[in-house]
């Protein structure tokens, strides 16, 4: 008896591990496979000239992006796309920080942040190409135009609601004001501040390929557009499946910095579940 | 009490909040004093001020009229002479911070070389019985203990007077005893000043050498009583003493006034 119930208790331990892998595995990569599969079947008995097969475009995925292309092509626009992201970040949690500190700036600018924020970013792209002429900075300044926003009102909100009892704790003690901003404005605001820059980030990368597509002589998007153009359709989708594998990139590193920042708020969330 | 001399003195306080809607006026008249190394509690019936004058105090509101004193000099803004252990404790404590980075964050600004800072930090955690828990953050804490942190954070900033607003309402009775008598203990081994606010007329009287008993709303002093029990105290021999129920019927019986309005309002103030 006591055989069986150890045997019963070690069982499931023992098994524990390996097939917990083999299901986040298969939970993770399961889909995806099985989407792969049912294209390649789907592709080989079509005859639309449009859906190529997934091993035409891996074909092509090689062939177009690993070698020079990489260079002239992707690094330019990561390059791009980072700058952009980083300006937003920097701009939009500084700017949003002093005008959530600052009451009577934050009623004069509110309607007004508000209209901008509706405007959609692509159609400054003109506006911007005038003014900067096709440049990269053109198309930095274009990404900040339209990822700032999340950030900028995400950040403005998290500061202004800062905890009132938090506040007159700092008062009491005399805190000084970048002790201040640092240990309690700004950690205080962070789960607002990272729920806007995941916002920000799908939206620059949006606008990284739209910038591109109007006026550029390389980047990602600029290829994508001219594979269209001249009919190269699995170039053209292996140049989609590079922007998805960016995008994947970003959200995971997004999430490492957000489990880091952010640990106390989910261990905080956790501990009220419990 | 070796040192008689006047730490705190408050002076024909009155604070009037102003508002749309018409002005209401929270304390009327209150004035007191209170000597270094002293525990005063005050108490008073529910919603008569207390937090609002512990906030003047504290130099966190300012006084529609009126003095606060602190060694002499006039409070017009938070001091460094003064803590204040917060009745919310978990919005009060940082949760991003450690328990250590709690504690340790008003002392950052003094001037004071890394060594010396930590040793505070250190034997202020230690005084309230939390040296193993400098490393977890708050959240991870019972409530008593969240409270423990706010005191030490309070203590480390060596403050000369201690003032906690109701800070045990929040935690279950027997957590709530412990905490007492580490407030006690503090006092007496430490000779900090502590002006306690509660609205537990049992906690006055064990806790306080002196329980001032406020009037409702506009708030005057209605009594100031000086606790003549021993100054060993303990949770089960003093609260069983005659003169402890006495005590407590007094203060009881002025709160019922308070209430009730009966009391006579001071003279000068009307």
């Amino acid at each position: 008896m006591t055989a069986y119930t150890e045997r019963l208790a070690a069982g499931p331990r023992a098994r524990g591990i390996g097939s917990r892998i083999a299901a986040s595995f298969l939970y993770t990569l399961g889909l995806p496979m099985l989407l792969l599969v049912v294209w390649g079947l789907v592709a080989t008995r079509s005859t639309s000239r449009f859906f190529p097969g997934p091993l035409t475009i891996f074909d092509a995925f090689v062939q177009t992006w690993v070698g020079p292309a990489f260079v002239e092509d992707v690094l330019p626009s990561l390059y791009r796309l980072g700058l952009g992201i980083t300006a937003s970040i920097v701009v939009g949690i500084a700017a949003g920080t002093v005008i959530g500190l600052v009451q009577w700036l934050r009623e004069l600018l509110e309607p007004l942040l508000e209209f901008f924020r509706a405007i959609p970013p692509p159609v400054l792209i003109p506006v911007v190409m005038l003014l900067l002429g096709i440049t990269d900075t053109m198309k930095v300044v274009v990404i900040v135009s339209g990822a700032i926003w999340p950030i900028l009102l995400n950040t403005i909100e998290g500061v202004r609601a800062t905890d009132s009892v938090m506040k007159e704790t700092a008062d009491s003690f005399q805190i000084t004001w970048w002790e201040r901003l640092w240990f309690l404005v700004l950690p205080a605001a962070s789960p607002r501040i990272m729920a806007g820059v995941r916002q920000g980030l799908s939206v620059a990368l949006i606008l990284m390929v739209i910038s591109e597509m109007f006026a550029s002589s390389a980047g990602l998007g600029y290829r994508i557009a001219y594979f269209q153009r001249n009919y190269l359709i699995a170039e053209m989708w292996s140049g989609i499946l590079l922007l998805g594998l960016v995008g994947v990139f970003l959200a995971v590193v997004f999430g490492l910095v957000e489990r880091r920042v952010l640990r106390w708020y989910h261990g905080i969330r956790e501990v009220n579940r419990a | 009490m070796p040192d008689r001399s006047v730490l705190l003195r408050v002076e024909k306080l009155r604070k009037v909040y102003e508002s749309a809607t018409g002005n209401v006026e929270a304390i009327g008249d209150v004035s007191f004093t209170m000597n270094a190394g002293e525990l005063v509690c005050i108490v008073g019936p529910s919603g008569c001020g207390k937090t609002t004058l512990l906030k003047c105090l504290a130099g966190l509101l300012r006084p529609t009229s009126g003095v606060v004193e602190m060694d002499g000099s006039p409070v017009t803004g938070p001091s460094p002479a003064m803590a204040v252990v917060f009745q919310e404790y978990g919005r009060s404590l940082y949760p991003w911070l450690t328990v250590r980075g709690n504690v340790e964050l008003p002392l950052r600004h003094k001037k004071l070389s890394r060594a010396e800072r930590d040793k505070l930090v250190t034997d202020a955690l230690e005084a309230v019985g939390l040296g193993h828990a400098a490393r977890s953050h708050p959240w991870q804490l019972s409530g008593g203990m969240q409270q423990r942190v706010a005191i030490a954070r309070a203590v480390a900033y060596q403050p000369e007077v201690l003032i906690m607003d109701e800070p045990f309402a929040a935690v279950d009775a027997q957590t709530r005893a412990d905490l007492e008598d580490l407030v006690r203990e503090l006092h007496r081994s430490r000779g900090i000043s502590v002006l306690f606010v509660t609205h537990d007329i049992d906690e006055s009287v064990y806790l306080g050498q002196r329980v001032l008993v406020l009037s409702k709303s506009p708030t005057w002093v209605q009594e100031d009583l000086v606790v003549d029990l021993p100054p060993e105290r303990d949770q089960i021999t003093t609260r069983a003493l005659p003169r402890f129920t006495e005590l407590r019927t007094h203060v009881y019986d002025q709160i019922q006034r308070a209430k009730r309005g009966q009391a006579a309002a001071p003279q000068a103030a009307r």
